[in-house]
């Protein structure tokens, strides 16, 4: 259990466009997260699945419609206040140079800290809970750049604990890690999920994973949605190739039910 | 205790051990105990000229200013996640620099030359927050943006210098190397001032500045503002370089080398490795003026001369190690 446990915010995007400066990359798109439950946002590269993820995080300004917490515009919200309902992973996240693996998650406390609080004891719990439950207690006196690639993603996921928002939004979490670590890694997000109840969404570039772990797909092509629900109602070979172009054979999976794609032969 | 707290006390001891050593050595040499007795308890009797005013001040300034610039350079470094830079780097000192021998140049009195330095460092860090500001802010493009005014600013000073005549202009052609021996109560009390002031603000920023150092996504998300906290920390961190440089001149290699020995001993940015750093600061312009003044006695060298003998190969060596990491 979370230390404090407060229910999982509501987040949807209404008539939304946003751009780097440029033409449209998400364009008038209208979604709603389902709450309590894992999203996985799909689609070809380009297709604006890391853009919608960084205007839901209210790290990218919509150029015209909103992304709405709470029934609140996310960038009307004090950006504190926003931080302490969602936290954010990035895909490829920084740390400081020779940074601990304990000094890093402890700055996923920031939210909680005003400018002349101490360290609490909340504040300690929150980075003990989330050392544990990413099984890093171990290595907590380690340095991050010394970690191997699946934990060092554990350390930022625990940093992202840390944060102790109920809501979770993550960039491609599993991109750089072998088959073994991206399981173990979707298996610890499907666990904080399910024991804690923090909502999830993702970005993931494997459709196949994204069956099989998320609860509600966002299937996007060009900036809009092609599709989205339950990925047993959704994944379909005709949307597969409306979304990627290419021809695939739907099979349910022999271990957990959810559909499975198997890409026929690509003719030059 | 932790090892930064260790650090931190052992920094404090060589803070006075060469407080003590400053307020003894000297062409007229005093004995620890009259020194201190004459500096604390005991003012008046016949040290009191040369401890009173000559070497308690320097002493003091030395402290304060060695602080104020090792702090600066830790926000500095922090901010733009760059170990390589620093005020001094970026043309904060130049364009102190260019300021006073501006106004020497036209003809004012010197006295009028530590306004002229704040006032320059003030003006220039301005000047590079504006230039390099596009649509928000990148520490990369401020860094080019302050090497690009470092180097301008350069060349107005050398014109300057040449262009009038020397005697006016070789009072800041004096100035311009940095030095701490002519130290007076009223150089401390302005960099007390200017500490009281920015460096509570200073560690109060520490923890923004954390979270920042995991980049600019990341900070975001945790709710920090971003625009404003870097606006709040590059006035600090000039506010701090412009103090030191209008009381004392330009000093290079403070800024620079110091939060590098303090993260080397206690790792990365923390309340604890600033306050490390702060005291390092001391420790560093204290020994490095000592140096000055004892090492060619009784010709004495500008502590400027010294910092930088000593920060150059040291730069190369972290420079080195830069390298070999990337």
């Amino acid at each position: 259990m979370r230390p404090d446990q407060k229910p999982s915010p509501t987040l949807r995007a209404e008539r939304l466009f946003a751009d780097y400066g440029g033409p449209p990359v998400v364009k008038d798109l209208t979604a709603e997260i389902p709450t309590g439950e894992i999203t996985a946002i799909v689609g070809a590269n380009a297709s604006g699945k890391s853009t919608l993820l960084r205007a839901l995080a209210r790290l990218l300004r919509a150029t015209e419609g909103a992304v709405y917490l709470d029934g609140a515009d996310i960038c009307r919200l004090p950006t504190r206040s926003v931080a302490a309902r969602l936290g954010l992973l990035p895909q490829s996240p920084r740390a400081p140079d020779g940074v601990q693996v304990e000094d890093l998650v402890r700055r996923g406390r920031y939210p909680h800290q005003r400018l002349f609080d101490q360290w609490s004891k909340t504040d300690e719990q929150a980075v003990e809970q989330a050392l544990k439950l990413t099984g890093l207690v171990e290595l907590r006196s380690r340095a991050v750049d010394e970690l191997s690639g699946g934990q060092r993603q554990r350390a930022w996921i625990a940093m992202a604990l840390a944060q102790d928002a109920p809501m979770m939004l993550l960039d491609e979490p599993t991109t750089f890690l072998d088959i073994a670590h991206q399981v173990e890694m979707l298996d610890l997000l499907a666990r904080l999920n399910q024991t804690e109840k923090r909502t999830v969404v993702m970005v993931l570039h494997d459709l196949n994973q994204a069956c099989r772990y998320a609860s509600h797909i966002i299937a996007l092509a060009d900036g809009r949605i092609e599709a989205a629900g339950r990925p047993t109602e959704v994944v379909t070979a005709e949307l597969i190739e409306r979304v990627f172009g290419l021809k695939v054979s739907v099979i349910s999976c022999p271990v957990t039910d959810t559909p499975l794609c198997i890409p026929y032969r690509h003719n030059y | 205790m932790t090892q930064t707290a260790r650090l931190c006390t052992a920094s404090a001891a060589a803070i006075l051990a060469l407080a003590v050593v400053g307020l003894v050595v000297g062409d007229f040499p005093a004995s620890a105990r009259s020194a201190i007795a004459t500096a604390i308890w005991d003012r008046g009797g016949e040290f009191d000229f040369v401890i009173n005013t000559l070497r308690f001040p320097r002493v003091v300034v030395a402290v304060l200013a060695g602080i104020c610039l090792a702090v600066s350079g830790a926000l500095f470094q922090a901010l733009i996640d760059n170990p390589l830079v620093s005020p001094d780097i970026i043309g904060i000192d130049t364009g102190a620099a260019a300021c006073a021998v501006a106004i020497l140049a036209i003809g004012l009195d010197t006295q009028w030359l530590p306004y002229a330095a704040f006032a320059g460092a003030v003006g220039t860090a301005g000047l590079i927050f504006v230039l390099s500001w596009r649509r928000g802010f990148s520490g990369g493009r401020l860094v080019l943006v302050g090497i690009g005014i470092n180097a301008l600013l350069t060349a107005v000073i050398t014109y300057l210098l040449v262009r009038f005549p020397i005697e006016r202009v070789s009072a800041a052609a004096r100035w311009q190397a940095g030095t701490l021996s002519s130290s007076s109560w009223s150089d401390a009390r302005t960099l007390v001032i200017g500490l009281a002031v920015l460096l509570p603000v200073a560690f109060l920023l520490i923890r923004r500045l954390r979270v920042m150092q995991l980049g600019d996504d990341m900070a975001l998300a945790l709710g920090v503002g971003l625009e404003r906290s870097r606006l709040a920390v590059i006035t600090v961190g000039c506010g701090l370089a412009a103090v030191v440089v209008a009381v004392v001149g330009p000093l290079g290699f403070v800024a620079l080398l110091v939060p590098h020995v303090a993260r080397a001993l206690a790792g990365t940015l923390s309340g604890g490795v600033l306050l490390l750093t702060a005291l390092l600061g001391a420790v560093m312009l204290l020994s490095a003026d000592l140096v000055a003044q004892r090492l060619f006695a009784p010709t004495v060298l500008p502590a400027g001369v010294v910092t930088a003998a000593a920060g150059g190969p040291y730069l190369l060596f972290v420079l080195r190690r830069f390298n070999r990491a990337a």
